[in-house]
């Protein structure tokens, strides 16, 4: 056992994250919201060169696939450095038409993935028929799945403001071309929503662990009574609580993507997603009022905390999946 | 980045397994915080070593398997699986012998190690004293030079299990004048005494329970000969510290114990939770969620250690987690009990009780997260 990251997965994690910093995420976060996708269609490509999204891709359809660990890592830094765009959605999208072409329906998989691994193509994606979709005005595709049947939405409902405006959400209108129909449509949706459980619980994580580097930095800086407000004790506990949380979310992470169980994927989700939500709150308050500013930088990732917690699975979702899990795999474990 | 174990290790757990299925109590034991079960805790921990299962990650010589730290894991996993009663050597085994194993001399490991192994000499920690809690370097008590040895004179708290224990180990100042300098740390002297010797006082003291669980020491020039000074006069500070890493971080609390625990709480939520209390529901989960989160951490911990790296301030990480875990299993199991959790004679509720103390002992949730965030997170030192 070595539950440590490889050499060639930590180099992959710092190529990742020197990209984005030279790029400057935060204008491109910005433009994204204010309905000019350019600039973040833009780093889209280039993480699209770096391989990120053939991580979901199996090789046979231009992928690198399928590498959750390597996923992860890479996701972490996409919610370090908050890029905008359905990231998510065009992961588990792969990996739904992946799930098809496996179960013997190859046509959307040949159509769809070689584009999508190449980073040439973004995807959103709705599993529950009628749901939200994250920017379907910026996707090239939608993609509906509503019980059996996949189809291509033809289009979507007027633009609705998320508590995150980086998010732009509608709903998929009705109809559109259908894809494929039959049991391998929701075998392959579960699949599709154990990648974009990993995926939203790294970027949550990522998302978690920028608001506590931000705010210890300030709070090292910010002076209030003649001392740095970060050696305050209240301060420090809660920026320690805060490190506490992501540090044992972590693991359960890497541990997901090596199991890449339904039930273990969940408590990462619910515990990445509780732990950025944490962090939201403490920068937030550590920062004063410029942290309840919509200028300041920290901005971008205090309101996607919370939106990405309760994406692809509410915290109470994924509680009752780790024991619903547990249930079904009682009998066989025998540990009753 | 794997979590698939070695052929050894897995030998090592089937191994386990099998004898423990054969040998652990069909009945639990009494409370070891009794008389009573003190002895049949003794008993249990000669039946242990006899088969070398009690110390299996220290060296063959001294009693154990030459484990390293994923087959320890291993071992502690299978050991609470199967509902193998708590242990009474553990201040022994977790806090003196890592300390006698680096800093002893080998005629104090040959000595000591054995019959600690054996559950023969049970073993208290005499750290706290009345004055001297959160500030442990402000104690007090003395350790003066004499022939062939010291005397000790002061008074010792909170000593757990020290009603019943054989011997202790402390820390004493043997040269008072750095308290006058404001340099508390230097001058003290890390010891090991006898708790039958003349001039030792132990008085029991119930702890929430009335369960005699520690004991006040009260020391009046009790000789220790030279051979049970640890390390070197003077360097007690530099020593004890160097094991409170071990007491915070992996090893006084395995996930083993965790696992099991929940485990156990999932049963209970099957037989006594209201299908429509999410909240409880969720609480379940959570207990589920953090000791996975917790074995997964103290695998990545073990793989960094094996790897070379010290464990550092991160095991106060560590201890922050396994407290508050313990506590939360413990409430969320009474919460399911209901009225029922009331009762005060369940494995529940004595571990309740035992889950109580998790944030104050081997330094208080506080300081760990003074020193989570001046190490860890580099924040500057401040008022205390
Ligand atoms: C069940 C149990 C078993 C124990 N077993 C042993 C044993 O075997 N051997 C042994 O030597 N000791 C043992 N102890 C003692 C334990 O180590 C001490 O209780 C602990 O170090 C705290 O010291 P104190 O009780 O004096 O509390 P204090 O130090 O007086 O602290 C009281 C409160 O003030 C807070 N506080 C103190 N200083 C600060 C600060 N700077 N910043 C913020 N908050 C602060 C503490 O966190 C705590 O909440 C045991 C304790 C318990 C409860």
């Amino acid at each position: 056992m070595r539950f440590l990251p490889t050499d060639e997965q930590r180099a992959f994690a710092r190529s990742l994250d020197a990209m984005l910093t030279a790029a400057g995420t935060p204008p491109a976060a910005r433009a994204w919201a204010a309905g000019d996708p350019g600039p973040g269609l833009a780093l889209w490509r280039r993480l699209g060169e770096a391989g990120v999204f053939a991580l979901a891709v199996p090789e046979a359809y231009g992928g690198l696939g399928p590498r959750p660990v390597e996923l992860a890592h890479a996701f972490v830094e996409a919610g370090r450095h908050a890029v905008p765009g359905p990231l998510v959605e065009t992961v588990a999208a792969a990996a739904l038409l992946a799930g098809l072409a496996e179960r013997g329906g190859t046509g959307p998989a040949n159509r769809f993935l070689p584009a999508l691994a190449s980073g040439g193509t973004t995807a959103s994606l709705v599993l529950t028929g009628d749901g939200l979709a994250l920017d379907p005005d910026v996707a090239d595709v939608l993609f509906v799945v509503a019980g059996d049947e996949l189809r291509i939405a033809p289009g979507h409902t007027g633009i609705r403001v998320s508590a995150d405006p980086v998010r732009r959400l509608a709903r998929p209108a009705p109809g559109g071309e259908p894809l494929a129909t039959g049991p391998a449509v929701p075998a392959s949706a579960a699949r599709a929503r154990r990648w974009a459980l990993l995926a939203t619980a790294a970027q949550s994580l990522g998302v978690g662990l920028a608001l506590l580097g931000r705010t210890v930095a300030y709070a090292k800086q910010r002076t209030q009574f003649g001392a740095p407000i970060g050696s305050f004790q209240a301060v420090k506990h809660r920026l320690a609580d805060t490190l506490l949380g992501l540090e044992f979310a972590r693991p359960l992470l890497f541990g997901a993507a090596l199991t890449f169980e339904e039930g273990d994927l969940a408590a990462a989700k619910a515990a990445c997603g509780e732990a950025a939500h944490a962090a939201a709150r403490t920068a937030l308050r550590v920062h004063g009022a410029v942290g309840y500013t919509e200028e300041f930088d920290l901005s971008l990732w205090l309101r996607k905390a919370r939106p990405l917690r309760d994406a692809w699975g509410t915290p109470s979702w994924c509680r009752a999946r780790v024991l619903a899990e547990l249930t079904a795999t009682a009998g066989s474990r025998g540990t009753g | 980045m794997d979590l698939t174990p070695t052929a050894d290790e897995e030998r090592l757990r089937a191994e386990a397994r099998a004898w423990l299925r054969a040998h652990v109590p069909a009945a639990p034991l009494p409370s070891l915080e009794t008389a009573e079960g003190f002895a049949a805790h003794r008993a249990w921990e000669a039946e242990l070593a006899a088969a070398r299962w009690s110390v299996v990650s220290w060296p063959e010589r001294y009693g154990g398997r030459d484990a390293d730290v994923f087959g320890w894991l291993a071992f502690e996993e299978e050991y609470y699986a199967a509902g193998a009663p708590g242990r009474v050597s553990q201040n022994g085994i977790h806090l003196l012998a890592p300390t006698l194993l680096a800093h002893g001399t080998e005629e104090q490991r040959a000595r000591v190690l054995p019959p600690m192994a054996a559950g023969e000499t049970v073993w208290a920690q005499a750290w706290s004293e009345p004055e001297a809690g959160s500030d442990l370097a402000s104690l007090t008590s003395r350790a003066v030079r004499t022939d062939g040895g010291w005397l000790l004179s002061g008074q010792k708290t909170w000593s757990s299990r020290a009603a019943f224990a054989d011997r202790a180990f402390g820390i004493f100042r043997t040269d008072p004048a750095p308290v006058a300098g404001g340099r508390p740390h230097r001058g003290l002297t890390y010891l090991m005494f006898d708790l039958r010797a003349p001039g030792v006082t132990v008085r029991p003291i119930g702890r929430l329970d009335g369960k005699p669980a520690f004991a006040e020491l009260f020391l009046d020039e009790v000789f220790v000969p030279d051979a049970d000074v640890i390390g070197e006069p003077g360097q007690g500070w530099e020593i004890a510290m160097s094991a409170t890493g071990d007491e915070r971080g992996l090893t006084l609390r395995s996930p083993g114990r965790f696992l099991a625990a929940a485990d156990r709480l999932v049963r209970l939520w099957r037989t006594h939770g209201d299908p429509a209390d999410s909240a409880l529901r969720d609480r379940v989960a959570d207990a589920v969620i953090g000791a996975r989160a917790y074995r997964l951490f103290t695998a990545a911990a073990a793989s960094r250690s094996a790897a070379g790296a010290e464990l550092g301030a991160g095991s106060s990480l560590t201890k922050v987690f396994w407290s508050r875990l313990d506590l939360a299993l413990h409430e969320t199991a009474l919460d399911l009990l209901g009225p029922e959790g009331e009762l005060a004679d369940s494995a529940w509720a004595e571990g309740h009780v035992f889950s109580l103390a998790g944030p104050i002992y081997a330094g208080t949730n506080e300081i760990q997260r003074d020193i989570i965030a001046e190490r860890l997170l580099g924040l500057p030192k401040g008022r205390r």
